[in-house]
């Protein structure tokens, strides 16, 4: 391969490398990460020891740094005694991937240390609930919001100004008062991923709104659409591709949320499986409660944008066995997704 | 330029009797459009104030063919926006059978240069968009859209998304959802500007089948002189800066008008007045550019 291809500006490289780049960008971090936690002479600034010879307080697998384990063993050689054995090891907050990837599973099996405290599958389940309220309860405002901004500028002008003032106050700031108002469990969390989503989402809606093609709406114009049918007509399907993706961006801005929103209270969800295993030092679980939330957005994401694909057929409409079952689903969608608000003929 | 060489071209005005007689006939249909001292200024980017448009008139007769034609920045698209009300006239006004125009309204169809397709819509849907704005019920819309789609020869794709069409079939489509509409005037802004030339030589052809066969008026704005002469019963010039009425020209080629015609005594003669009237003989001696010769003397390729 040419050298002149890896840096071709704008070129999109052949879908054979996509894929290898792809993986290659997955497979680089977990090789180094491998590499770290395998090759005994990089880093492993600690030892673990096997037997402790003759140093008194050196008990089998205990981490001790480096200089320490060599200092107690000279000082037990010197004193005739024997010398303690050791590997060198990693800290504790750095488990080898194989431990990690054993924690997929054992975390999940692994029964809650105290009664009633929520088994793993609970905490993410609570963790997506409060997201998807979250979201829901912000986009059902922010969405139809952000449309009317961008679209009409005296409506702009009116909530801008004080949705941008706003959204420089950080979300978590409000934690205190979303307990005193909303009480300990999961409505402050909820109300967090709110305030942390509402005010971008209804700026970044509106910008995305206002970059609408104005040659459509004169094309609607001459073909006799009022001021009112506009929006609903012209306005919103020539953006709605561009506001769903925006969605999907803010989803993943709202999962940024979940962590302050859910130590709001009384800790929960996903964020007090990690703080509980933190405590007790299963940094394995930590790291795989934290890869799944990666895997959860990451998939999220992906199956909407696969679902994008599908209901916005006119971006790229070709036929699909999968499209012509949402097509057959959504026969007539676009009466139902941009209903008719005529009214009768006036005049004529 | 040096003399030229067509004096034995007629003169622009001589009509053949047929010719004559049809423009008399023309002149007794009632006026559609009636544009009155239209004036257009703008704030200019210096701060000054930039006159688009002074003292326009005109009158378009009931199924006329009317070709606005001028330099660039005479205005030709101002004037057409004007009339559509997608822009409002500084001074003078526009009358659309009797009514002065104060607003974009189905009466005045627009086709435009970029097309402007609704891109979320199939063909059908975008023809019907006209239709069911007036409030007319899908099915009804539906059947209606279908006589329009077929006049342009789109009935294979009417399913199909503008993305999927080539620029003339897209051209088509606009026409079709402009016409549905059943507009007073339709007004065309360089419609075929962006098509290749091939293209453009169908689209006019058809346009004018349409035109022969639909009850309208076209205003038709274009930079082409061949495609002004070749459509048009009347040519409206405009000159540039500000942009004013030069001549309102009475095409003498007879209709039926077809490709044939480019090289017809009438046809050349109105072209040469068109482009003495655009491209003026003291301006159109190219300017002298003053290129330093940077090749080895005796490597000549002229």
């Amino acid at each position: 391969m040419s050298r002149a291809r890896w840096v071709a500006i704008g070129r999109e490289p052949s879908p054979r490398l996509r894929a290898v780049l792809t993986t290659c960008s997955f497979l680089l971090p977990l090789a180094l990460w491998a590499l770290v936690s395998y090759v005994p002479w990089i880093w492993h600034p600690l030892m673990r020891i096997d037997s402790p010879g003759d140093v008194a307080w050196f008990k089998p697998g205990l981490l001790v740094e480096r200089p320490a384990f060599a200092e107690e063993n000279a000082k037990a050689v010197a004193a005739g005694g024997h010398a303690a054995t050791g590997r060198p090891a990693n800290p504790v907050f750095l488990p080898a991937p194989h431990e990690v990837g054993r924690a997929f599973w054992t975390a999940f099996t692994t029964p809650p240390i105290l009664r009633g405290e929520p088994w793993l599958h609970q905490s993410l389940a609570l963790s997506i609930k409060t997201i998807f309220w979250g979201f829901v309860i912000s986009s059902l405002v922010g969405v139809p919001l952000g449309i009317v901004c961008g679209a009409y500028g005296p409506v702009s002008r009116l909530f801008e100004p004080v949705i941008d003032f706003v959204r420089y106050m950080p979300a978590p700031a409000f934690g205190a008062l979303a307990v005193a108002v909303l009480g300990i469990y999961d409505a402050p969390k909820i109300a967090i991923i709110v305030l942390g989503t509402f005010f971008q989402q209804v700026l970044v809606i509106a910008n995305t709104v206002r970059r609408h093609d104005p040659a459509l709406v004169e094309a609607a114009q001459t073909l006799g659409a009022r001021p009112g049918q506009l929006l609903l007509r012209v306005i919103v399907p020539s953006c709605l591709v561009d506001i769903y993706n925006d969605q999907r961006i803010l989803l993943g801005w709202a999962w940024t949320y979940l962590i302050v929103a859910e130590v709001v209270g009384v800790s929960s969800g996903i964020t007090f499986f990690i703080n509980q295993q933190a405590k007790y030092r299963n940094f394995d679980n930590v790291y795989a409660a934290i890869i799944i939330i990666g895997v959860i957005g990451l998939t999220t994401d992906q199956a909407l944008a696969f679902l994008g694909r599908q209901i916005f057929v006119w971006k790229d409409p070709r036929p699909t066995g999968i499209r012509n079952f949402f097509q057959r689903l959504f026969a007539g969608r676009d009466v139902l997704l941009f209903p008719d608000n005529d009214q009768p003929p006036t005049g004529s | 330029m040096s003399a030229p060489v067509e004096d034995f071209l007629p003169d622009y005005r001589a009509q053949s009797p047929a010719v004559a007689d049809r423009f008399r006939r023309l002149k007794e249909r009632p006026v559609v459009l009636d544009v009155e001292h239209l004036g257009r200024q703008f704030a200019g980017n210096d701060g000054g104030i930039v006159t688009a448009l002074r003292d326009v008139s005109f009158r378009v007769h009931r199924r006329e063919f009317i070709c606005v034609i001028g330099p660039s920045g005479c205005g030709k698209s101002t004037l057409i926006r004007l009339v559509a009300g997608l822009e409002q006239p500084t001074s003078g006004r526009i009358l659309l059978d009797g009514h002065e125009v104060h607003g974009p309204g189905p009466d005045r169809g627009m086709v435009f240069q970029g097309y402007t397709l609704f891109p979320w819509l199939t063909v059908k849907r975008n023809v019907m968009f006209g239709l069911t704005m007036k409030g007319m019920s899908l099915s009804q819309a539906d059947s209606e859209a279908r006589q329009w789609i077929d006049l342009v020869g789109l009935s294979r794709f009417q399913d199909s998304y503008p993305a999927q069409l080539s620029g003339g079939m897209k051209q088509r489509t606009a026409i079709a959802r402009a016409l549905a509409a059943q507009p007073r005037i339709l007004l065309m802004d360089e419609p075929f500007g962006a098509l290749d030339a091939q293209t453009r030589c169908q689209m006019q052809m058809h346009l004018m089948e349409i035109w022969r066969n639909v009850d309208v008026t076209i205003l038709f704005i274009t930079h082409d002189l061949d495609e002004a002469v070749l459509l048009a019963d009347r040519i409206l010039v405009l000159k540039a800066h500000p942009g004013e009425v030069q001549e309102l020209i009475e095409v003498s080629v007879p209709r039926p008008r077809h490709a044939d015609q480019f090289t017809a005594p009438e046809f050349l003669a109105t072209r040469r007045r068109i482009d003495e009237l655009i491209h003026p003989r003291t301006e159109s001696a190219v300017e002298k550019l003053p290129i330093v010769r940077l090749t080895q003397v005796g490597d000549d390729v002229e």
